[in-house]
């Protein structure tokens, strides 16, 4: 009695993970998923991917359901002693061939697609994006233009893009999974990837690479904008930051910018040629700010600006001498927000 | 079957005796008798009990990572507390739990196994305890100190080089420490199963845990050097800003990761081929039946062990090592998969037409195969390139290598536990409360480690102390943390077995009805492990000693009882003391020298040369003092005993004068008096 009162409690145990199999099958939203490719690169990575995990769930149901059985089946019932087989020579050649084989039939198509994916698009339209891993921040450099951004790589759609791959501290690592696999970022070394959205829409991606205090808080965002969008997009970018009006608390906040320390580390074109952190010049123009964490609104600059370390912890970010007065966070903000 | 009677005893010629800087201790139990013993299978003990200390304190980190991650933007750990966490954790867990409890079972079985009466060099084996045990408490006393390591197990460069404070100061000369501790174990486990087997253990006898303890050995014997050049450049960087991994200077920081992982990949099969082992030892005796296909499970184990070093570069597919190179990388990973599923399929059939009894160890074991092969699985998904740049640094990672190094080595491991327990402590384990540790510990790692494949592939990075909602990560990640406490009471559920078992009924020597040597010494085996040492006729030497086969190749058990069953019979009863076989005495100096290598590197950490050198003045004077020690404390019994007729295959003491001036492998004195092993104070 006892004793199936523990199998009992193995089948429960058996059970529990069955259904935690299948809940797993629904899915729930998750915008970083790596199994739903939203352009033709990671398209041909899930498309490889797929018939393996169909190879592997045959093999492993195959080899569970023996482990299963022959613990059931030949359990101790006071049957006789069994036979003393020390081996089966064809046996052990037959599975030692057929997985061989079987990883032979996955080993064509994966040394195939390896070779695809490192050959540059061959496309005339290529985007040429130059990537900067910072701690814990990325930057983007727009070759042919000079346009120079951060957190949100802002691509057309339908065009490959070619991403330099650079980095100034540390290694990171480069990840959009709805558009391509990662690539790490290597200081002193330079890596390339290339990366196609199908679709306008945002996807977001991670740093991948361990790289200090706040690796968790170093995200990003594709923002895919249709041909038109983006060449506007691009204009803009181009042009010179806002002028606040005379008197406006945007204008105070310029002098907030340029009085206490910020001008030192950030550029915006004409005002100030800082080089540590990111590009404000078109601040306002981005959806998120301080590696992707925070949306770009004023209850969130205004917990940034107030102590950069609570909102970040490890960032490079540090405001010189006293803490950012209520009324300077005010202006500064003011100030951003003009830099569409 | 027995061999010829020890001769008579004979007195020894004198030794010389040198100055004495101490007097040899004598203390036959307590604590100063463990500090100094020599003895194997104490020293299997020492082992098995620290790195399950390791063991709880890597898990109560694994609990704080989880506490931490079991809800969306939680603040139970600062970043730097997570980092210092999981840094810890897999150093933990890695270097001071499962190296070291593999060790324990090398320690205590492989003597007994091959039918030995110690290691070749038992007070070497002394000082690699001792020196890992002070490397996990040098590397644990960096809490204490100014905060734990905190640049990943792994330490990628340059992130470590240039973190300030000496978090990654005290990983580096850990390491260091803890390297020389599994270095010197490896040549003296290499030696002893090369030269100390018994008559007749020809190699294709061995038990395969012997077998599987052996390729080990000679991973660790060519891994650790690699990984110890590694933490020595990065350690000369930190310490004498050298520039081996300065990217101003032009270093290349893939210089470390190939490093590392030339060390790391073969490192994953010295976690795992040992618990192969166990698993390949229990799956037979509770089904009745030999192990299947020996010789190919023999060999597929060296193949693994050879392939294991083709393999690194799978670590580094986002890395940009070109299309040449993922490819043959790729390739070589996929195929590791054959050995290791030849494996898998060789414990199937061993269970099949089995007669099974449904014990802990054998749960453990099947559970073992069971995890193992998702382990495996996961693995080949990994080897697909394409797919890797999409899972890499993801937690379908994690899931992966807790599938193989939890859901495999503790699993083996554990079964090893229930399985040996009794020829160590002499008395069995409960099964109903094994029963329960498993199941529990069963449905906790699954609940635990399945919904990491869900994660990863969902796009979680492996590493980041905190989450956003709205990503789809926060039930699974809710789930996992429910069964992180779960594991955690299985583990509540074995202490609470150990203590509960403690005054359990001897056991005898052969409870299970087993097939290898250490089942014919007593349970405990007396000091010196066999009184006359066996002599092999067969695989399975002491299965076929008990039965024999009918004509349809089924077991029956021999009616005379044979000289060997007598023999069995009369180790159970054998006497504590046998003066006439001489082991090696106890000796401080193991233990004083491994001493030294801390104070060296605390020295070194702070940059306080005088406490550094004094520490390699006293690690100096510690070998000095032992190279000069006596193999036979003065004034004892002085027996010889040559007059056992089988040469070098007797045990240390059939080796008198092989040491090369190390002097372990020559004969000791039985004084003090041996003490019953397996008597933890």
């Amino acid at each position: 009695m006892r004793r199936i009162g523990w199998r009992a409690q193995g089948g429960r145990a058996a059970l529990v993970s069955l259904a935690a199999v299948v809940l797993a099958g629904c899915a729930k939203v998750a915008p970083q998923t790596t199994l739903e490719p939203k352009g033709p690169i990671a398209r041909q990575i899930d498309n490889l991917i797929d018939p393996v995990f169909i190879v592997a769930g045959v093999v492993f149901v195959l080899v569970q359901a023996l482990v299963v059985i022959a613990v059931l089946k030949f359990r101790d019932r006071g049957q006789e002693e069994p036979e003393q087989i020390h081996g089966n020579t064809a046996l052990e050649i037959g599975w030692t061939l057929v997985p061989a084989v079987i990883l032979l039939l996955i080993a064509v198509p994966t040394i195939k697609t390896i070779f695809d994916l490192s050959r540059p698009a061959e496309a005339s339209d290529t985007l040429e994006v130059t990537v900067t891993g910072h701690q814990f921040w990325w930057e983007y450099l727009y070759e042919d233009s000079g346009v120079l951004s951060a957190n949100e790589l802002v691509i057309p759609t339908g065009r490959p893009v070619e991403l330099t791959l650079k980095s100034v501290d540390v290694i990171h690592s480069y990840w959009i999974p709805a558009l391509a696999g990662k690539t790490d970022v290597i200081p002193g070394r330079v890596n390339r990837m290339t990366v196609v959205a199908d679709e306008p829409g945002e996807y977001p991606g991670q740093c991948t690479e361990y790289c200090g205090a706040s690796h968790a808080n170093m995200r990003n965002v594709a923002r895919a904008l249709d041909a038109a969008d983006f060449e506007e997009w691009l204009a803009a970018q181009q042009r010179g930051p806002a002028t606040p009006a005379e008197g406006s608390a945007a204008a105070e906040g310029l002098e907030v910018y340029g009085n206490r320390g910020c001008a030192g580390c950030h550029t915006i074109t004409g005002v100030s040629e800082g080089k540590v952190g990111p590009n404000l010049t078109h601040f306002a123009d981005r959806g998120t700010f301080a590696g992707s964490i925070f949306e770009n609104n004023g209850e969130n600059l205004t917990r940034w600006l107030t102590d950069p370390q609570a909102a970040k912890p490890g960032n490079q970010m540090v405001i010189p001498g006293v803490p950012l007065t209520p009324e300077e966070i005010e202006q500064l903000i003011a100030y951003l927000e003009t830099l569409k | 079957m027995t061999v010829t009677q020890p001769a008579p005893a004979l007195p020894s010629p004198e030794l010389a005796e040198p100055r004495r800087l101490l007097r040899r201790p004598t203390s036959p139990r307590g604590a100063w008798a463990w500090m100094t013993s020599i003895d194997h299978k104490k020293i299997g003990i020492l082992y098995g009990v620290t790195s399950f200390v390791f063991f709880l304190l890597g898990g109560l980190e694994a609990l704080a990572l989880r506490v931490q991650l079991g809800t969306p933007d939680n603040t139970f750990l600062s970043p730097e507390a997570y980092n210092q966490m999981f840094t810890m954790h897999g150093t933990t867990m890695v270097f001071m739990v499962i190296m070291p409890l593999s060790a324990a079972f090398v320690n205590y079985l492989l003597p007994l196994m091959i039918g030995a009466r110690d290691v070749a060099f038992p007070r070497l084996n002394a000082f690699s305890y001792w020196v890992f045990l002070f490397g996990g408490l040098f590397t644990y006393s960096s809490f204490f100190l100014g905060g734990a390591p905190n640049g990943g197990w792994f330490g990628y460069q340059p992130l470590g080089r240039n973190m300030s404070g000496h978090n990654i100061d005290y990983w580096v000369f850990g390491l260091q420490i803890l390297g020389i501790a599994s270095l010197t174990g490896a040549i003296n486990l290499i030696v002893t199963i090369i030269n100390l087997r018994a008559p007749g253990m020809s190699l294709m006898r061995m038990p395969i845990f012997v077998w599987m303890s052996l390729v080990v050995q000679f991973l660790l014997l060519f891994a650790l050097p690699i990984i110890t050049v590694a933490l020595f450049l990065l350690m000369f960087d930190r310490l004498f800003a050298t520039n081996f991994f300065n990217i101003n200077a032009g270093a290349d920081p893939l210089l470390w990761q190939h490093l590392f992982w030339l060390f790391g990949h073969p490192e994953v099969y010295i976690l795992i081929l040992p618990a192969m082992g166990i698993v390949s030892e229990i799956l037979p005796v509770f089904s009745r039946k030999p192990l299947f296909g020996y010789r190919v499970m023999v060999f597929s184990g060296i193949a693994i062990g050879f392939m294991g070093w083709g393999v690194w570069a799978h670590h580094m597919f986002a890395t940009g090592i070109g299309p040449v190179a993922l490819s043959a990388f790729a390739a070589s990973t996929m195929f590791i998969a054959v050995p290791t599923g030849v494996k898998i399929f060789n414990w199937i059939s061993t269970l099949w037409k089995g007669k099974i009894r449904i014990t802990v160890p054998l749960l453990f074991a099947v559970g073992f195969v069971a995890m193992f092969t998702i382990g495996g699985l996961s693995g080949v998904t990994h080897a697909v390139v394409p797919s890797d740049t999409q899972q890499t640094d993801t937690y379908y990672i994690v899931a992966h290598f807790h599938y193989v190094l939890f859901g495999g080595s503790m699993f083996g491991l554990f079964g090893g536990a229930y399985y040996w327990w009794p020829k160590v402590r002499g008395h069995l384990l409960n099964e109903r409360v094994g029963k329960l540790h498993f199941w529990l510990m069963f449905l906790g790692f699954n609940m635990t480690f399945a919904p990491f494949h869900l994660l990863g592939l969902q796009g979680m990075p492996r590493r980041v102390y905190t989450y956003p909602t709205g990503q789809g990560w926060d039930f699974w990640n809710f789930v996992a943390s429910i069964g992180s406490f779960v594991i955690a009471a299985s583990v509540l559920v074995f202490m609470y077995n150990v203590w509960a078992s403690r005054k359990n009924p001897k056991a005898g020597p052969d409870p299970w009805d087993a097939r290898t040597l250490e089942w014919s010494a007593a349970s405990p085996p007396a000091e010196y492990n066999f009184a006359e040492i066996p002599v092999v006729t067969s695989l399975d030497d002491v299965w076929h000693r008990k039965y024999t086969e009918d004509e349809r190749g089924r077991p029956v058990l021999r009616e005379r009882r044979t000289d060997a069953e007598a023999h069995e019979v009369a180790s159970a009863d054998e006497p504590e003391e046998r003066p006439d076989i001489h082991m090696p005495s106890p000796s401080y100096w193991p233990i004083f020298t491994a001493l030294g290598l801390p104070i060296i590197s605390y020295g070194m950490i702070y940059k306080s040369w005088i406490p550094a050198a004094l520490g390699g003045i006293w690690t100096l004077a510690g070998i000095y003092a032992w190279a000069l020690e006596p193999q036979t404390a003065p004034g004892g019994h002085g027996h010889d005993d040559h007059g056992e007729g089988h040469g070098a295959a007797g045990g240390p003491e059939g080796h008198a004068g092989s040491g090369s001036g190390d002097g372990d492998a020559t004969p000791g004195d039985p004084e003090p008096e041996p003490v019953p092993a397996g008597d933890p104070a």
